[in-house]
């Protein structure tokens, strides 16, 4: 449709240039609408056949004051006709709604890079409360960088005049204003946002409706006739080279409700979901109620404690219990999971990692709840611990968790982070009949039961439902007999318990796959280990290295506890190891206690994801040398 | 296979479970477990069906003396495990059992919401107005003034009134009762267990190594008549040795007054009925304290309303309606997706 609108120009001149790969930053007020907007061009972009990765970054406020640095909203996505796997480094284009926008994010556009502003916010005063001494766009501040300067603001209230919205409605379209602009400039089709936009207004504000599909019309028409600074040539970004399959563009929230739905399926049992809101894990608890047909029960707690107990109590009446929260919500949580330990209870906890201690960075992403992962609890109480990677992969790591935590009676940390939980990428929809399941086999009386008679082979107890005849039983915090169930202060018992629990969790060693190497050689100069969100970026600049002739590899670790059998053998191959996470050094104590290998940390504690190119830099800083 | 005894012929001895119960001699937990155990016979309950979930405290210890399914969970928390269990399985008949300190300190918070949640499960309060298992500290309904080792000089901060407190977390069912008061304990059981929501009952319990003889003064035997009052729906609210004193409402100040028929004009048409629908009336009856006003025991509130597992699931019915369940296959193909075809 776009090629056919370019094609309608006047002068029926345009030629679009082709480009691999673009990173555009949509930034303005947290009232402006920009995450949406991002959104709408991620869905565009995903339908036009690009492989793409967003960046979401928010501030914590809702609404802060207008005008201000701190209320500044970013949505970032990075879109290629070959396979991407980061948001991108710095953008090409930088969309500023307001002069604060520009006062944050202009110092990640690289010289020559194009901004598209919003001149109609360029006031006296916008301009000092974001802190500019003078006005930006005629101080010689963006001389080194190709502005395309548009009333915007006036742009949309003119189209959508004759609608009959208030002057407020009108001026909050400018934000699809702005979107159909860079859908013309980047020739993305806009009828997914039409489609949606009329879904979401359409029965309740027709005339809202109206305005933004006029607004979204308007910027683009906007591009095909107007006389764009010489330089800002149309673009346009062929389609990846993508596996062939079913597509949908996927965060790693939704995938996770997808992962536990589906692995509560594979388990033959429902799923309780029972959590606390919490920024960044709310999402999964929104997600989550709208897949009530779907053998789901959710429930909003009163607090992060009740949510792990709801979960607890629904396992222990044959659910799957889940809970969610993020670092500071999970260390609420500390003591019920311990319960669940103890009681030998199947329970996934979902933590969604945000930037800390305490408070924090409520909405930016860290790495840094892995001690509290594989430590963090009192008494000798491990935990398996799974990392999702991708927002795809966020879907097999809840299947994975939820597998584990129903086959050996125990807790299970699932651990996400704020960028997988906002992120979007496309995914290749699998086929869940594929997916090997792991029914359950709840406990049937016999003579000889008590609740913690144990599988030989995973060490479980087995699992005693509450409604079932000549099973009743009592479960507990209390220590309990190996041999009968029951209370036991017996020391040699306890010491055999804890023994056993331990052994148990050990054992899922067995059970989950070998580490592999994700790119690379299995032997050689250089290996560079990471967990969680860090995927994308680290495989980029891997395989960049790779591609410079470095010997260097990547390892990526998804199960962080128990860890795979041969990671020690793996990594002894290599003569340096370099760990990138962004907290300040977690993996890497873990890595140095089981293994002693003389591992190097490489540490990002911005509550930004890592750029590909400090990655490399750090690559090539450890291969000076090499023949 | 376990032998299964029918139902039917269940007697109190067979709820109880095989394991050795550990309260102290003369403990108030053991008269209670007594008419739980009774109620359970008398109602010919299915131990199968039957879950007992506890915190942490000696009322705490209460599941391994039942032969039913239980739960010994964490200080505060059995609410909210019990929450779980029942929006599990709504078929399960749980009840909740918690000390002073359980209920109403470290649990206050899921107390008050399992309450206003209506979650159909039968909350038993064993008030102590002590902690036992940690030796005697007071607790959140300890009078004014107890002394005790971390009140030597007598405590400070007024006690919470444990009726009252549920009513005014939006109970719709609330009640109290006495630990050895054998006759009428086991009745108001039934009751609580009558009732489709979150039954409240404030089971009145004597600790008999830190607080003995608390709540003697109204309790005994010898006391009873003149300091208890026995509330029943539709029934005149009436006490005393010779059933002449009865309660009246204080018009001017909104108040209950402690009347004698026959004394200065008082008529029996003055002395108040007890309705269990009113929640106004059973707030006044719930903070009546000894010795200035009896003691009400019975069912002060009852006025049923659709409990929160039943909505939860009601609404989860409506979804499946709605959009009826597809495989997982099509949930994940909802909404935008788009096909890569081979090239």
């Amino acid at each position: 449709m776009a090629t056919k609108l370019a094609e309608s120009r006047p002068d029926g001149e345009l030629q679009r240039k082709s480009v691999d790969a673009v990173v555009i930053r949509f930034a303005g007020d947290s009232g402006d609408g920009m995450q949406l907007t991002g959104t709408q061009f991620t869905q565009s972009t995903a339908l036009m056949g690009n492989d793409l990765a967003t960046f979401p970054d928010f501030p914590a406020e809702i609404r802060a004051p207008v005008g201000t640095t701190y209320g500044v909203s970013a949505f970032q996505i990075n879109f290629a006709s070959y396979d991407i796997m980061t948001p991108g480094d710095a953008p090409d284009v930088l969309v500023a709604m307001n002069p604060a926008a520009l006062k944050v994010h202009l110092r990640d556009v690289p010289k020559g890079g194009t901004i598209v502003l919003n001149t109609d916010a360029f006031t006296d005063r916008n301009i000092a409360k974001a802190g500019f001494g003078a006005n930006p766009l005629e101080d010689g501040t963006l001389d080194n960088y190709v502005t395309i300067e548009i009333d915007i603001q006036k742009m949309t209230l003119a189209a959508v005049a004759d609608i009959g919205v208030t002057n407020k409605e009108a001026v909050r379209c400018k934000n699809m204003w702005a979107l159909g602009l860079m859908c013309w400039m980047y020739d993305r089709d806009r009828q997914p946002t039409v489609d949606w936009i009329n879904q979401r207004f359409g029965e309740r504000a027709p005339a809202i409706a109206k305005a933004n599909v006029a607004a979204l019309n308007a910027g683009h028409a906007y591009g095909e006739t107007a006389e764009l600074p010489s330089g800002i040539p149309a673009y346009i970004v062929p389609k990846a080279d993508v596996q062939p399959g079913v597509y949908r563009a996927v965060t790693g929230t939704e995938a996770i409700a997808w992962g536990l739905v589906t692995g509560a399926r594979k388990a033959g049992l429902e799923l309780f979901f029972g959590s606390y809101p919490i920024t960044p894990a709310s999402a999964l608890l929104h997600t989550l109620s709208n897949l009530k047909q779907y053998g789901v029960t959710t429930f909003q707690a009163e607090d992060e404690i009740a949510a792990v107990c709801s979960a607890i109590g629904a396992s222990f009446a044959g659910s799957i219990g889940v809970t969610s929260s993020s670092g500071p919500g999970v260390a609420l949580k500390t003591e019920g999971i311990t319960l669940a330990f103890a009681a030998e209870l199947p329970l996934v906890v979902v933590n969604s990692q945000r930037g800390g201690p305490s408070t924090g960075l409520p909405t930016k992403t860290e790495q840094s709840d892995l001690y509290q992962a594989v430590y963090g609890r009192n008494a000798d109480s491990p935990l398996p611990v799974v990392a999702s990677c991708t927002a795809g992969d966020c879907f097999f790591a809840a299947i994975e968790a939820v597998r584990i935590a129903v086959t050996y009676m125990t807790p299970v940390i699932l651990l996400t982070d704020g960028y997988l939980a906002n992120a979007a990428e496309p995914w290749e929809i699998p086929d869940v009949d594929g997916i090997p399941e792991f029914k359950v086999d709840f406990a049937t009386a016999s003579d000889d039961f008590h609740p913690f008679l144990r599988d030989g082979k995973t060490l479980a107890r087995n699992w005693p439902v509450p409604g079932t005849p000549g099973l009743m039983h009592r479960i507990g915090g209390i220590e309990k007999s190996y041999d009968t169930g029951h209370i036991s202060y017996d020391p040699e018992n306890h010491h055999r318990m804890t023994k056993v629990r331990a052994a148990k969790v050990d054992g899922i060693a067995d059970d989950i796959p070998l580490q592999e190497v994700a790119s690379g050689p299995s032997k050689g100069r250089l290996a560079v280990v990471g967990w969680g969100s860090t995927f994308g970026a680290i495989n980029q600049a891997v395989e960049r290295s790779l591609a410079g002739g470095l010997d260097v590899a990547h390892i990526h670790i998804r199960h962080i506890w128990p860890l795979p059998r041969n990671l020690g053998d793996l990594l002894a191959g290599y003569e340096k190891i370099l760990v990138p996470e962004m907290n300040n050094g977690q993996l890497i104590t873990v890595l140095r206690d089981r293994f002693l290998v003389p591992a190097e940390g490489l540490n990002q504690i911005s509550g930004l994801p890592f750029k590909v190119s400090d990655l490399e830099a750090a690559i090539r800083e450890r291969m000076e040398g090499q023949p | 296979m376990n032998v299964q005894t029918p139902v039917e012929q269940l007697k109190p001895a067979d709820y109880a479970s095989d394991q050795e119960v550990r309260w102290c001699p003369g403990c108030g937990d053991y008269a209670i477990v007594k008419s739980v155990q009774r109620t359970m016979a008398d109602l010919k309950l299915a131990p199968e069906d039957l879950v007992f979930i506890s915190g942490i405290g000696c009322a705490a210890r209460f599941p391994y003396y039942m032969a039913t399914y239980g739960f010994h969970t964490i200080h505060g928390r059995a609410p909210a495990i019990a929450t779980g269990t029942k929006l599990a399985n709504p078929e399960l008949d749980i009840w909740v059992v918690m000390g002073d300190g359980d209920c109403l300190s470290i649990g206050g918070n899921h107390t008050l919401h399992a309450i206003r949640r209506n979650v159909d499960i039968q909350m038993l309060l064993f008030n102590n107005e002590i902690y036992g298992l940690t030796k005697g500290q007071y607790s959140p309904t300890s009078r004014l003034g107890t002394r005790s080792p971390s009140t030597p000089q007598g405590s400070v901060d007024a006690p919470v009134n444990a009726t009252v407190f549920a009513l005014g977390a939006g109970a719709r069912f609330v009640a109290r009762s006495v630990d050895t008061n054998q006759k009428h304990l086991p009745e108001i059981l039934k009751r609580a267990h009558a009732h489709r929501g979150a039954s409240f009952v404030e089971i009145i319990q004597n600790c008999i190594v830190y607080n003995d003889g608390a709540f003697s003064g109204w309790t005994d035997k010898a006391a009873a008549a003149d300091s208890q009052i026995q509330v029943e729906h539709g029934k005149k609210l009436i006490f005393g040795k010779d059933g002449d004193r009865g309660l009246r409402l204080d018009r001017n100040s909104l108040s209950l007054e402690v009347v004698t028929v026959g004394d200065n004009g008082v008529a029996e048409d003055d002395i108040l009925v007890h309705d269990e629908t009113n929640r106004v009336l059973a707030n006044l009856l719930g903070a009546m304290e000894h010795p200035e006003y009896p003691v009400a025991i019975g069912v002060l509130y009852c006025d049923p309303a659709e409990t929160y597992d039943s909505a939860v699931h009601r609404q989860i019915a409506e979804s499946v309606e709605k959009t009826p369940p597809t495989d997982l296959n099509a949930m994940l193909r909802r909404g935008r997706t788009w096909t890569v075809a081979p090239s």
